[in-house]
């Protein structure tokens, strides 16, 4: 660890600690927010039958797979000064890297969580319905009969968000201000640059920082779900 | 963003290109990093930072070209010009084409590249402002120790690529529209060969990477040599063909510019910060900084702003003249020009 430090770009730690910061923020918020808007939409699709359903459902499976590196030239398209959002100001800025992090995890968390809402059984709902419950109340009752395939959407939408490195590097501009603080650098996008530098140490370094974190994640969720057998085998 | 914050502009003077000395003692050093705490903060709250010293809004957006960011020169001149303008630096390191189109959609304040024609290009529609010449190097064809195209030494550039796609030798090109890229074009224009099969390679990846692409596949590349010289211990690359630095042919010249974004094509952009960043970095300090950069030993850019002499060309697009076919003298036309422009009709 020692050489390591010598080679990190000035700042040393400081530099790793602020891009893991900057990863976590973004990855966190982007996923936060795109449950926040999945979940309902989830209930929404899964409950209501209406013409056009298997295509919507078709759209969001699709969109699993939509290109990282095309949201984000979208995105920067759209958010460049010279763009329809240009004046908010928001190129090159976390916002922005949130935004394009939003709409690739969004499809993955919409597409598992909506499978899962759609497993729950009929009778659940029923039952909710008969105890007098409004629809909120239903929701709920879904959700947490649905909580395990939930805490996986979230886990897999969380992981495409951490590990995506094509459409932050582009609207996010990979910006690291001169002493060490990262402002839009995150863990992969730093990796694009010392495997640029030829510094293949450091970047594996920060590969398996980013893979720890990925882990630890992971290894929360299934954590929490084990936690939930344990308490409904009481 | 707050407009009191101007006012510091005056005692400035951002166009000041002397005043680095005087402004390091009037700037406070701590302000540029004030908003800086915590990596995970959203940046975009920049308001927290002190109100001695700043410029516009106290960020200066720059796209560069990989070259000037990779060999670590940009980090050591930023650290000084924030501290002595109380400007935060954001830095993009992109191609020197990435650079341009960035600053075309108002994205960046001011751009620092290598690639004159393209540079006259952006200037020409408008776009940049105020362009200065900074410094130069030179580019190098570099290739495997064992030299199986047989070039090493050749002192044409033309020669040694015309030799290479004979052989049909292993060719890493940057393919990325960046200045390297477009120079590299224009040599095999020059050569009068159009690069094709599969000995030919365009990566599309920075310098750095083409450089540890081509040493890792056995490949030659053109190099630029600041990036080469800062790389040599992560490459095994010779230098076959040499620029014009050590005696080798003029084509390989390699010369950087500043300008600023034109802040009528967009009002928000940090001119006066660009502009302060134009006279630090062609100022004596930042150009004896330029000068002592060393990376491997070697000085890696040669400063080129300060000359007793007149330089002009580097203000306007190369060919350009002021005598364009009129009866009317270019004094009377700029003139008349400013007449048209600034005077109200019903003056």
């Amino acid at each position: 660890m020692i050489p390591l430090q010598a080679q990190l770009p000035d700042g040393g730690w400081t530099y790793v600690v602020s891009i893991v910061a900057v990863s976590l923020y973004v990855s966190l918020t982007a996923v936060g927010l795109s449950t926040l808007f999945s979940l309902p939409v989830a209930l929404g699709i899964g409950f209501t039958d209406f013409r056009g359903k298997r295509l919507v459902t078709a759209v969001v499976n699709t969109g699993m797979g939509f290109p990282s590196v095309v949201v984000g030239l979208l995105v920067l398209i759209l958010l460049s000064n010279s763009g329809p959002l240009g004046s908010l100001d928001l190129a090159f800025t976390p916002r922005a890297m949130i935004l394009s992090q939003f709409v690739l995890a969004t499809p993955v968390l919409l597409s598992v969580s909506l499978s899962a809402v759609e497993g729950v059984d009929q009778s659940v709902r029923d039952a909710a319905y008969a105890m007098g419950g409004t629809r909120v109340d239903v929701g709920l009752a879904v959700i947490k009969e649905a909580r395990f395939g939930i805490i996986t959407a979230i886990l897999a939408g969380f992981g495409r968000a951490i590990s995506e490195v094509g459409s932050i590097l582009i609207v996010g501009g990979n910006i690291v201000y001169s002493d060490g603080q990262s402002y839009t650098r995150t863990l992969t996008t730093a990796i694009t640059v010392e495997a640029r530098q030829g510094r293949y140490e450091v970047g594996l370094v920060l590969g398996v920082i980013l893979l720890a974190l990925v882990l630890a994640v992971n290894g929360l969720g299934s954590w929490l779900r084990n936690q939930d057998r344990g308490e409904r085998s009481v | 963003m707050p407009m009191q914050r101007r006012r510091f502009l005056a005692s400035l003077g951002a166009v000041s290109v002397v005043g680095l000395a005087g402004c390091a003692g009037e700037g406070d050093p701590s302000g540029s990093t004030a908003t800086q705490s915590g990596g995970g903060a959203d940046g975009q709250s920049g308001g927290a930072q002190t109100d001695s010293g700043q410029i516009g809004d106290g960020e200066l957006v720059l796209a560069t070209t990989t070259s000037t960011y990779d060999t670590g020169l940009l980090g050591a001149l930023h650290p000084v010009f924030e501290e002595s303008y109380g400007v935060t630096m954001k830095t993009i390191p992109k191609g020197t084409g990435a650079s341009l189109r960035t600053a075309r959609d108002g994205d960046a304040d001011v751009i620092l590249v290598h690639a004159r024609n393209a540079e006259d290009k952006f200037m020409q529609d408008g776009f940049g402002v105020n362009r200065r010449d900074v410094m130069f190097n030179d580019f190098v064809i570099v290739g495997p120790d064992g030299d199986p195209a047989g070039i090493n030494g050749m002192d044409s550039a033309t020669d040694a690529f015309t030799t290479i796609a004979e052989r049909e030798s292993t060719f890493v090109s940057r393919g990325d529209d960046s200045g390297t890229n477009k120079k590299e074009l224009l040599v095999w224009d020059e050569a009068g060969t159009d690069p094709s099969g599969e000995w030919y390679r365009a990566v599309g990846k920075g310098m750095g990477d083409t450089l540890v692409q081509a040493s890792q596949t056995g490949a030659y590349t053109l190099a630029d040599r600041g990036t080469y010289l800062s790389m040599q211990n992560e490459i095994e690359l010779a230098i076959h063909v040499q620029g014009p630095l050590q005696g080798g042919p003029v084509i390989l010249k390699n010369p950087y510019g500043v300008m600023a974004v034109n802040p009528a094509k967009y009002d928000d952009v940090n001119y006066e910060a660009a502009m302060a960043y134009i006279g630090f970095l062609t100022s004596p300090t930042g150009q004896s900084m330029i000068a002592d950069y060393t990376a491997n030993g070697s000085q890696l850019f040669f400063p080129n702003a300060i000359a007793e002499e007149p330089n002009f060309g580097q203000y306007v697009p190369q060919g350009y003249t002021a005598q364009q076919a009129s009866s009317l003298s270019p004094r009377d036309r700029e003139y008349l020009y400013w007449v048209d422009k600034q005077v109200p009709a019903e003056y």
